[in-house]
């Protein structure tokens, strides 16, 4: 549970990056929404082989890390933790797909390892650009950002609770570890019986939390509808910011920069 | 202002398990007073609270606010008129923001843009949180979380306030500082509490809850002076009228006096 305590801890961290001011941070968070997206389909969209034309979209996480002052250490290993579930995910490419694509001199590449790396690489580009989304706007902004973009009311005022008590829960979920590991002398105590027991007795008091929060809500005169209050503007920088990223995205997604770049290199050598 | 009045008659509530929780509770509260409901636990006083706006329905009796009965047509208005403190801050404060939770009920109770953020901006102030307004609640201390939880339900202006365990889990300057702040309101005030020194501060009146039933309601002094009563109902003294524990001379404080009298130890 300890690890569980210290992934809520760098939530926090990650949530409170959003509160840094910066020109990034300013932006209206449906701009950096909308960018994001697009820049995660046109990921996403390249055929599975494809590997040297996906590196030059670094360039968008790299630009908003140095111009919102996110810590790149941190956001590189939060994307890190993530790389085991990648791996399962690719690890039977190369071993499935033993055609030879790429012949490095003696070196044959086959289409297994690339596909693998293409996944690798598409990981890290989307998985970053969500975790910075979310450190240079704030997880609360992107729901609402989300739901003035068309999202359905219900599935915002979802994650909004998701993620508020999220923290209240995985409090109570290591205190009531905690109480079980002393209680077990260091041995495995019940095994695995006491932890379905102990996540059982979670469910029901989450249930009963549910229930006061529903009558605090009530309380206050909740009728079913949330009511926005804040309003941002979506003003000449947004739409500056949402053009720009994105025909430069697709550009890039059309034409292969990497090719080009080498293309440019090898005729000034020749 | 007959808005104010709690009529409690005959109230009567059963849990669907078959607990008995309040067998027979009557009262009534009237305009500004401060009233602790006080007993051991599992007397019934968090029942009892739940009814006073209507999240639970009683078994049998009624509540009257203000000469309003509690029905299903007139809880809206009701809500509005008892503001409710839960006990844990968590349960009260679920949205994003400080700033959020505090406009929660005036935007539900259609109030403009501009007059929801002059009322959050004056009750954060009066609860001293004006610089908690953009935090999210889970960045809060328990102490900030308490007085941020008052701020919601002041926000909505309501006539009565009714808080359940206010002191609860809070550090001494905390609760000295939430005590001063309820102090000052002018509401009709009703607290449950096993903080029996708050309760003698603040409330002139005392009514002791007993296996769901109202074992006696009166002013504070006597109630506390009271010791067989109390020691039924499972409760004491509050620790100010008690002997001191350095000497074991008389109270720190005389049951009325509200200045308190300094007591001194020249041997110590």
């Amino acid at each position: 549970m300890a690890s569980i305590n210290k992934a809520v801890l760098d939530l926090k961290r990650l949530d409170l990056l959003a509160n840094n001011d910066s020109g990034i941070h300013r932006l209206d968070a449906r701009a950096k929404v909308l960018v994001t997206c697009v820049f995660i389909l046109c990921v996403v969209s390249y055929d599975r082989y494809e590997l040297a034309a996906l590196f030059p979209f670094f360039i968008f996480p790299a630009v908003l890390i140095a111009l919102a002052d996110l810590p790149p250490l941190f956001i590189a290993k939060k994307i890190a933790l993530l790389c085991p579930f990648v791996l399962v995910v690719g690890i039977f490419n190369p071993l499935f797909d033993r055609e030879v694509l790429v012949n490095l001199g003696p070196l044959a590449i086959s289409g297994g390892w690339i596909s693998f790396a293409s996944i690798l690489v598409r990981s890290i580009l989307t998985v970053g650009a969500a975790f910075i989304l979310v450190g240079v706007t704030g997880f609360t902004a992107v729901c609402q950002a989300l739901e003035r973009l068309g999202m359905p009311q219900v599935f915002a005022v979802q994650l909004l609770f998701l993620y508020r008590y999220i923290f209240v829960l995985s409090e109570e979920g290591s205190r009531a570890s905690r109480a079980r590991e002393l209680r077990s002398c260091g041995k495995k105590g019940l095994g695995i019986r006491s932890f379905s027991s102990l996540i059982g007795h979670l469910l029901l008091r989450t249930w009963q939390r549910a229930e006061r929060i529903h009558m605090a809500m009530l309380a206050r005169g909740f009728t079913g509808r949330f009511h926005a209050y804040r309003q941002s503007s979506f003003g000449k920088k947004e739409l500056l910011f949402v053009l720009g990223w994105s025909t430069l995205f697709i550009l890039l997604r059309f034409n292969n920069a990497s090719q080009l770049l080498g293309t440019v290199v090898t005729g000034i050598f020749s | 202002m007959s808005h104010h009045i709690v009529e409690v008659k005959n109230l009567q509530h059963i849990y669907s398990d078959g607990t008995a929780a309040l067998k027979d509770v009557s009262f009534i509260i009237t305009h500004g007073e401060s009233v602790g409901i006080i007993g051991a636990n599992g007397a019934g006083k968090s029942t009892l609270l739940q009814h006073l706006n209507g999240s639970l329905e009683p078994t049998g009796g009624s509540i009257h606010i203000g000469h309003t009965p509690l029905s299903k047509g007139t809880l809206p208005d009701i809500r509005r008129t008892v503001g409710m403190v839960f006990q844990d801050p968590d349960d009260q404060l679920f949205m994003p923001t400080v700033f959020d939770d505090v406009a929660f009920g005036p935007l539900n109770l259609g109030y403009s843009p501009a007059d929801v953020e002059q009322r959050v901006s004056e009750v954060l102030e009066l609860v001293s949180a004006g610089h908690l307004r953009d935090k999210p609640p889970y960045h809060l201390s328990g102490g900030e979380k308490k007085r941020v939880a008052i701020a919601t339900v002041l926000s909505m202006s309501p006539d009565i306030l009714v808080m359940d365990e206010p002191t609860n889990g809070l550090d001494p300057f905390a609760r000295r500082q939430l005590m001063a702040l309820m102090r000052d309101f002018e509401h009709t005030r009703i607290f449950t509490s096993h903080d029996l020194d708050m309760v003698m501060e603040l409330c002139d009146r005392v009514i002791v809850l007993h296996e769901g039933e109202v074992r006696a309601d009166g002013p504070a002094e006597d109630i506390f002076s009271n010791d067989k009563l109390l020691a039924e109902c499972r409760l004491e003294k509050p620790l100010s009228m008690q002997g001191c524990p350095v000497c074991g001379g008389g109270p720190a404080r005389a049951p009325k006096p509200r200045s308190p009298h300094h007591h001194h130890h020249p041997h110590s």
